[in-house]
């Protein structure tokens, strides 16, 4: 069965904003598992508590690297504590819905967000 | 842009003489097959035609063909009806199918079924090839085993199966022998005969017939139960009024398909011992399937660190229409069963592409998409974790 995507997904698929690393990131976030298809790393600089920059690095389907490029438009220039706030259903909401199959198995980026800003702190801690 | 489809192993267009065959049989020779008067003995002829046409395409004889609605309901018609058959004959550890684990989902499914049924079912394994071994097929044989089923040609690696041997082996034990052979037909010679073939599936739109309609070649003395049961149509074999269009449709996909099979199968085997010398030079790139015990249609390849959905999206946005055994584009999201029993780990499953050629692809297509996807399996590994 194909699956149909929103034109939005195809947009970002197409042409992923903030595709990349940041060789001396604050916060590294992945997530996922090649087994399963899908693996995403999201990279992020904090400056006075801010997402200065954040790109990603993603293996899978057209959903994945919508849901990454996506999730970078979102955080970009957002606090810690605004980026915390950004759910996957919202990834899924400015990217016009996904497929419903496609919903839990590729729907990550907020999840490797979270991770990244986990190991951000955790850095800032051990540092502190 | 131009548009380029490789995706010939799924369907195939309705070839044009094939279509003005079938065209009069929706309007003015509608009759009903079963009918005693004018218009009924016109669809008659016709279809009494069209088994002649099919059978020619695996040297049977036309009172062996039986109409059905396409590869999977011949698929179901052949396991189960001999399944059905044999159910009484009760030995003390059941009655025992034989098949192999890289079958098409019609086969399988239809296997699976039955063994809810207590029925016996034994799945051999294939080697990294997707070959069986005669041997396995031998040694898996016993007692109470009455049918074997081995699908003739792999529908997503293309690997042909050594069917001459399985059919002795067969003949040698007196077991039924059946053969999805929907992706062979038109493309390798079958007689079943000579192959001690006892049942075979056709499927019509695989070979620039219509959808809808497949075939069912059961060897005179073999007597399957039927599926569907209704008027007794087909020797009461498969009851369902006649659809006459499409059964006319795939008489003349046979015949042309037979007539033009030489032509065919040296034109698509240029273009895909070209395609795959070009793709294999990218950096980590794999054949999968047999190297020469292979479909003259099929090139089925797998790439390091990339997810086949991306790929095929990326391919249809080139204009080039492919297919790949990615879990992310199945419905299930598991990986392709095929891909996994010829031993790969399912992440190596992901980055696979499958492209099918037909009579009508060109080598100017070959090498479009020579050039194009280089490049696309380069972007796709840059965003790639996985790609060092």
């Amino acid at each position: 069965m194909a699956v149909v995507y929103s034109k939005k997904v195809l947009e970002h698929f197409r042409n992923p904003h903030n595709m990349g690393e940041i060789k001396d990131a604050d916060g590294i976030g992945a997530v996922g598992n090649p087994v399963c298809g899908d693996l995403m790393e999201i990279y992020i600089k904090v400056k006075d508590n801010k997402i200065e920059d954040i790109k990603f690095k993603t293996f899978g389907c057209a959903a994945a690297i919508a849901t990454s490029s996506m999730i970078t438009d979102l955080a970009k220039g957002k606090t810690i504590d605004e980026a915390l706030k950004i759910t996957r259903d919202s990834v899924a909401k400015n990217l016009d819905g996904l497929p419903p199959i496609k919903m839990h198995c590729s729907n990550l980026a907020a999840d490797a967000l979270h991770e990244a800003i986990k190991d951000y702190k955790k850095k800032q801690n051990i540092e502190s | 842009m131009k548009k380029i489809y490789m995706d010939y192993a799924a369907t195939t267009p309705v070839d044009e003489e094939v279509l003005k065959e079938m065209l009069p049989y929706f309007k003015e020779k509608y009759g009903n097959a079963s009918s005693l008067h004018s218009f009924g003995r016109e669809a008659f002829d016709a279809i009494e035609k069209a088994r002649e046409q099919v059978a020619k395409i695996i040297n049977s004889t036309p009172d062996e063909i039986i109409f059905t609605s396409g590869g999977t309901e011949s698929d179901n018609l052949a396991i189960k009806g001999i399944a059905y058959k044999n159910k009484d004959k009760r030995k003390k550890e059941g009655p025992h199918i034989i098949t192999c684990s890289i079958e098409h989902p019609a086969v399988l499914e239809t296997c699976k079924h039955l063994e809810k049924q207590g029925f016996d079912v034994e799945f051999i394994s294939v080697d990294k090839y997707g070959l069986v071994d005669p041997g396995d097929l031998e040694k898996a044989i016993s007692k109470n085993t009455f049918l074997v089923t081995i699908m003739f040609a792999n529908n997503e690696i293309g690997t042909i199966q050594p069917i001459e041997e399985i059919g002795k082996i067969a003949e040698q034990h007196d077991i039924l022998f059946h053969t999805d052979a929907v992706q062979a037909v038109g493309k390798e010679h079958i007689d079943v005969n000579k192959l001690n073939i006892d049942l075979l599936s056709i499927s019509s739109h695989k070979i620039y017939g219509p959808k809808g309609v497949g075939a069912l070649f059961v060897r005179k003395g073999v007597k399957p139960e039927p599926v569907l049961h209704g008027g007794g149509h087909e020797k009461g074999l498969r009851s369902s009024t006649y659809n006459t269009p499409g059964i006319v449709g795939l008489g003349k996909a046979c015949e042309l398909g037979l007539k033009r099979m030489e032509k065919d199968r040296e034109h698509m085997k240029k273009l895909r011992d070209t395609l795959i010398k070009n793709i294999l030079t990218i950096e980590e790139s794999y054949l999968n399937g047999h190297k020469t015990k292979r479909l003259v249609n099929n090139a089925h390849f797998r790439f390091t660190a990339i997810e086949g959905e991306s790929l095929n999206l990326m391919l249809d946005d080139k204009g080039i229409a492919a297919s790949t055994g990615s879990a992310c584009s199945s419905t299930k999201l598991q990986p392709s069963h095929v891909l996994l029993g010829i031993g790969l780990k399912p992440e190596e499953t992901h980055g696979s592409l499958r492209l099918t050629l037909g009579r009508y692809n060109t080598m100017d297509e070959i090498e479009y998409v020579s050039e194009v996807l280089p490049d696309i399996v380069k972007n796709l590994r840059n965003m790639s974790p996985l790609w060092h």
